[in-house]
């Protein structure tokens, strides 16, 4: 069932196109800034023109036509023959989302309505000035021209041919330009027994005898100038002033450039997910070879195997840090979806009529790869309503005293153990008292609820709620923020709210590094060991009997500092033999569900807290209401991790707080 | 070894013939695909999990991967088995699940040909006609061809069952 070659090479194509349209993001951005120079140019036109390459390959005539009109722009821009102004940045910045849009139908076999780059490309030609191709014959900033011609001296390194080009292919592009007579220098030529097959001896003078410019002679050698030793000089007059670097052994030359590309050659190297998740999970396995073998270890008399005690803990040292080492391969910068965040920006505050700056920061910070594709819809959910809701109209932005260009800031940073995201604005707040005023009229709160401004903050999370008064394209659908929320914690994060009102809000996301291990407490109930993810205790305690009041309809609360919350016996609701049923002889957990609050959790004893690796029990399996996935303990036998959110779900409160509703309904 | 030549023979006639394992529950022999076995081993405790039908024995952790063991007995709706070290899980792949079958004890390999298999009589109760594929006689007694993907496909299936008929029970 393996895709064939050519469907390899395309998935191949796709990936490598995403990875370059984010660093030609990245330059754009720089630009827009005002912060490139002549070199970000470059990247970004090389950025380009390798989208165009492999789309010629497989034949995308439209990736192709866009490229190659944004390509001729930014080869003009590099040269300083057009400015390098906004306007120009900013149909590049159009010509690049639209390459997207075109390079993801292509991969999804999609398509785009055809003639959407029409107007693009025409502007693109228009942002010339008048200047032809690359080619422009006549561009005075072309760099001198000679009417005599070149002397091209090429002297080629190993790496050259190890990334594939021939300098036989130079000269045909070469004598394209003009008539060209090629003398081989073969002095570095070692005898054949000392001769390294793979190493790059030859060297040659190239004479072009035509009435090129030198920028074009630099063209046909742009993608292997980093691979060689090369020098340009006129043809006629200077001619003994040049100083050929080839003189100076081949051997100082390659070491002395070797770092500078072993720098670049580092960046990326293509696995297989499934094969990373392989190895996850056999780390994971031995993790817990390992905690069985230290539970045995202990019940031996120390003298009976001195150096075992030891042994063990190195081992375990050890392991941990392969874990680490093995997680972080399949972690990635959150770069990647913080990267989309500026198109939104763009398209939306135009939409809008908004001025909006985005301002990102910290996007190398590393997350699982999971947890960073999970991002993306709930991050543009946020900055949507931040657009939206958020930031006013400059009119009224001036009208109060703000600058008339709205900020949002965009920012990640790793903080114990935890990706800390947070999404500013500085537009105007939460307005409480229309929040409030909504979520009486929709009976979500008691029209007599007098709440805190935190709580009212809360609000906007429940589900159905959203003030927008009118519902535009933008957001304002009611679908939202507790989507948001649930998207977050189904990451095993957090999403927390501040705001103030007329200075703006601040949504702070708060994520695991990893899906694949989580902290848990492990508590027993019965016979059976179960674990709580760490993250969404609140505490534990054993409580006292004058605390546990009876529900008059069933079911127990806990009374605790003046609140009461209800108690879930988790043997009885899992329907286990021998669990204790009287919270008053165990142990509470209090955990915090988003749709019911906080809820007791009555459980027999407390075992110790843990990192567990997470197991998947659909897989093989299917789902379990209030369990979210399994874990292998140390002694190998397997613990069931609970779902919180699904313990109270659509069973409890949720559904008696919605049920006269839905009678009403109908 | 000298079983398995014994019940070769009537598979000489047809190319197309498959190997099955047996196993024993009590004096009844089942038959289980062996392209789908993946591995034999013995019976080791299991996590119990909520709300599972009374034959799910719960699941255990097979190198990393979180496998559910269901209780042959029980499934074909007889008493749950009491199993000991001397009971035997076969760990089975079927419908893209991995599982395993808890049986008393697996005795031989023996291959059948097409026309040897012999239709599950009708008059079987409805349980063992959705569970068994077919009805292979030997010279020793009977074994009956266990429907793997039968048997994957109903934890959910059952699931319903229950809900449908937990709010009947008056």
């Amino acid at each position: 069932m393996s895709a064939s070659p050519l469907d390899q090479l395309r998935a191949t194509y796709f990936e490598e196109c995403a990875e370059l349209l984010d660093s030609a993001y990245a330059q754009l951005n720089a630009l827009h800034e005002g912060e490139g120079d002549g070199e970000t140019i470059h990247a970004l036109f090389r950025a380009i023109h390798s989208i165009k390459g492999g789309g010629g390959v497989f034949g995308f005539a439209r990736i192709v036509a866009l490229a190659h009109a944004m390509e001729t722009l930014l080869d003009l821009m590099r040269d300083g023959a057009v400015p390098s102004d906004p306007a120009r940045v900013m149909l590049v910045l159009r010509g690049a989302d639209i390459l997207a849009d075109l390079l993801g139908a292509e991969r999804s076999n999609g398509t785009v309505p055809g003639g959407v780059e029409d107007g693009l490309v025409a502007d693109l030609a228009e942002a010339l000035d008048g200047h032809g191709g690359p080619q422009a014959e006549a561009a005075p900033t072309d760099g001198p021209r000679t009417e005599a011609g070149w002397r091209i001296r090429f002297a080629p390194q190993p790496a050259l041919y190890r990334n594939a080009n021939d300098p036989l292919l130079l000269v045909r592009d070469l004598r394209r330009l003009g008539p060209v007579e090629v003398v081989a220098d073969l002095s570095r030529l070692p005898a054949l027994d000392a001769m390294d097959p793979e190493g790059a001896y030859c060297a040659w003078t190239f004479e072009l005898t035509a009435a090129a410019t030198l920028a074009q002679v630099e063209e046909v050698f742009e993608f292997v100038v980093d691979d060689c030793d090369m020098s340009i000089e006129p043809l006629g007059g200077a001619e003994v002033a040049a100083i050929v670097e080839a003189d100076v052994p081949a051997e100082a030359t390659a070491q002395a450039q070797a770092p500078a590309r072993a720098e670049m050659a580092a960046q990326s190297v293509r696995v297989d997910v499934a094969k990373v998740d392989r190895l996850v999970n056999l780390v994971g396995e031995l993790v817990i070879n390992q905690s069985m073998l230290v539970q045995m270890g202990s019940t031996l008399p120390p003298e009976v195997c001195p150096g075992l005690i030891a042994g063990l803990e190195t081992l375990s040292q050890h392991l941990r840090e392969l874990q680490e080492g093995v997680m972080a391969i399949r972690t990635q910068p959150v770069k990647s979806v913080f990267g989309r965040m500026p198109r939104l920006v763009r398209e939306l505050s135009a939409q809008l009529g908004k001025d909006i700056r985005l301002i990102v920061t910290g996007e190398g910070t590393e997350i699982d790869k999971t947890v960073v594709e999970q991002l993306a819809d709930p991050l543009t959910h946020l900055l949507r309503n931040a657009l939206d809701h958020g930031i006013e109209t400059p009119e009224q932005r001036v009208a109060v005293g703000k600058p008339p260009q709205g900020t949002v800031l965009l920012s990640a940073e790793q903080r114990s153990g935890r990706i800390v995201i947070v999404l500013a604005d500085d537009g105007r707040g939460i307005d409480r008292a229309r929040v409030l005023a909504r979520a009486k009229e929709r009976g979500l709160v008691a029209p007599d609820a007098s709440m805190t401004d935190s709580e009212i903050d809360e609000l906007i999370f429940l589900p159905g709620f959203s003030t927008a008064a009118a519902v535009s394209s933008v957001s304002g659908r009611g679908v939202g923020m507790d989507v948001v929320r649930r998207n977050i914690q189904g990451l095993g994060g957090r999403i927390a709210i501040e705001s103030v009102t007329g200075q703006g809000s601040r949504f702070i996301l708060s994520l695991p590094l990893t899906l694949a291990v989580m902290d848990g407490l492990v508590v027993s109930v019965g016979e059976e060991t179960y674990v709580v993810p760490i993250t969404s205790i609140v505490e534990s305690l054993r409580p006292r009997r004058a605390d546990i009041h009876p529900l008059v309809g069933g079911g127990e609360v806990l009374a605790i500092r003046g609140a009461y919350i209800p108690l879930l016996k988790l043997g009885r609701h899992f329907g286990m033999h021998g669990a204790i049923d009287d919270p008053a002889r165990g142990i509470v957990v209090i955990v915090e569900t988003d749709s019911a609050g906080q809820l007791g959790v009555v459980v027999d004893e407390l075992v110790g807290q843990q990192q567990i690796v997470v197991k998947s029990l659909e897989s093989n399996y299917g789902r379990i209401g209030g369990v979210s996935g399994a874990t292998i303990l140390g002694n190998g036998r397997v613990a069931l991790i609970l779902d919180v959110a699904g313990l109270s779900g659509p069973g409890e409160r949720l559904q008696r707080r919605t049920a006269p509703q839905a009678i009403a309904l109908q | 070894m000298q079983a398995i030549a014994h019940h070769q023979e009537p598979t000489t006639t047809a190319g197309t013939s498959r190997q099955l394992i047996t196993c024993t529950l009590g004096s009844a022999e089942y038959g289980i695909e062996i392209m789908a076995v993946q591995e034999i081993k013995g019976w080791a405790a299991t996590t119990s999990i909520p709300h599972a039908p009374s034959w799910i024995r719960g699941v255990i952790n097979l190198r990393g991967v979180i496998v559910p063991i269901l209780d042959l007995r029980a499934r074909f709706g007889q008493p749950a088995t009491e199993p000991t070290a001397m009971h035997v899980v076969v760990i089975v792949q079927a419908a893209g699940r991995t599982f395993g079958i808890l049986v008393d004890a697996v005795s031989d390999i023996i291959s059948v040909a097409p026309e040897d298999v012999r239709p599950v009589p009708e008059m079987s109760t409805s349980m063992e006609e959705k569970l068994l594929s077919g009805l292979v006689p030997l010279d020793r007694g009977m074994v009956a061809l266990v429907s793997l993907d039968a048997l994957v496909a109903m934890p959910e299936e059952a699931a319903q069952a229950l809900a449908v008929s937990a709010p009947s029970v008056h």
